[in-house]
C-alpha cells in the first residue's frame, strides 16, 4: 500500500463531496457531503503521519473536534431554519439574513 | 499482498459509500451510507498502523455524529416526502468541478515525489499522547475551548423560545 494510493482515494473522497457540496439543496444533505470532504482530509493526515512520519496523528484528533464542533453548530442551524420555514431546504435561509 | 487487498476492498468500499452518500434520494439512507464511509475510514486507519485513531473514528464519528445526523433528520421531519427536491439542478455543474478538482489534484501527487522521510518509523499511540499533552498542550486546551463554545452556541441556536407575547415569533 503505497502513499500514493492512499492520496488518490482521499481525493477521490474529497471530490465526491465536493460534488454533493455543489448539488445538493437539502441543509443535511449538505453536511453529510462536508463530512466527507473533512473525513478524505483526515486520511491524508494518518496516511503521511504513517509512511513517512511526522505529528500527522495529533492532528487528526484536532481535526477531529473541530468537525464535531461543526455539526453540532450546523444541525443547530438546520433546526433553527426548520422552525422557522417548516423545511430544510437552503434556498429558504437567503432570506434568514437579516 | 494481504495488504493490498484489504486496501483495494476498504477503498471500493469508500468509494462507493460516498458515492451514495451524496447520490441517495432517501435522507435517512444517505446518512447510513456515510455511516458506512466512515466505517471504512476507521478499516484504512487500521490498516495503517494507527489503531487508536480506528478507535476514536468509530467511537466519535459513527457513534457521535451519525447519530445527531439521524436525529436531525427525523427531528425536521418529512423525510420521506421532501426526498425529491433535495438536488439542485446545476448537476452538470457541479460535476465538471468535482472531475476538475479531481483531475487537477491527482495530477499533481501523481507527478509529486514523496520519498523524503521525517520519521523512519510511524508513530505509536503512545506517542501520541505525549505529543498531544506536551507539544501540543496549548492546542489540546484551546480545542476544548472550541469544544464548549461550539457546544454552547449549538444550544443557544436551537433553544426553542418561550412563545412570547405574540406571533412576530421570530427569535432574535
Amino acid at each position: 500500500m503505497r502513499l500514493t494510493d492512499v492520496l488518490l482515494l482521499a481525493t477521490l473522497v474529497f471530490s465526491i463531496g465536493l460534488y454533493g457540496v455543489l448539488t445538493r439543496r437539502h441543509a443535511v444533505a449538505l453536511l453529510l457531503s462536508i463530512e466527507l470532504m473533512a473525513n478524505a482530509a483526515n486520511v491524508v493526515f494518518v496516511a503521511f503521519a504513517t509512511l513517512r512520519g511526522g505529528p500527522g496523528e495529533a492532528l487528526v484528533l484536532f481535526a477531529l473536534v473541530v468537525t464535531v464542533s461543526e455539526v453540532a453548530v450546523g444541525l443547530a442551524l438546520v433546526m433553527l431554519l426548520y422552525r422557522r420555514h417548516g423545511d430544510t431546504v437552503l434556498d429558504l435561509a437567503r432570506e434568514t439574513k437579516h | 499482498m494481504t495488504f493490498r487487498l484489504g486496501f483495494g476492498l476498504v477503498a471500493l468500499v469508500m468509494v462507493v459509500a460516498a458515492y451514495m452518500v451524496v447520490r441517495s434520494r432517501n435522507l435517512v439512507r444517505a446518512v447510513l451510507w456515510l455511516a458506512l464511509t466512515l466505517l471504512g475510514t476507521a478499516a484504512l486507519y487500521a490498516l495503517l498502523d494507527a489503531p487508536f485513531l480506528a478507535g476514536v473514528q468509530v467511537l466519535t464519528y459513527v457513534g457521535g455524529v451519525v447519530t445527531l445526523m439521524i436525529f436531525g433528520v427525523m427531528v425536521t421531519g418529512r423525510h420521506e416526502g421532501a426526498v425529491a427536491e433535495i438536488d439542485s439542478a446545476d448537476r452538470i455543474r457541479g460535476l465538471l468541478v468535482a472531475l476538475g478538482f479531481f483531475g487537477l489534484v491527482s495530477g499533481a501527487i501523481l507527478k509529486t515525489d514523496f520519498s523524503a522521510v521525517i520519521a523512519p518509523r510511524p508513530p505509536s499511540t503512545a506517542e501520541l499522547a505525549r505529543s498531544l499533552l506536551d507539544d501540543y498542550l496549548l492546542a489540546f486546551e484551546v480545542t476544548s475551548l472550541l469544544l464548549l463554545a461550539a457546544v454552547v452556541g449549538a444550544v443557544v441556536l436551537a433553544r426553542r423560545r418561550d412563545p412570547g407575547p405574540v406571533g412576530e415569533g421570530s427569535p432574535r
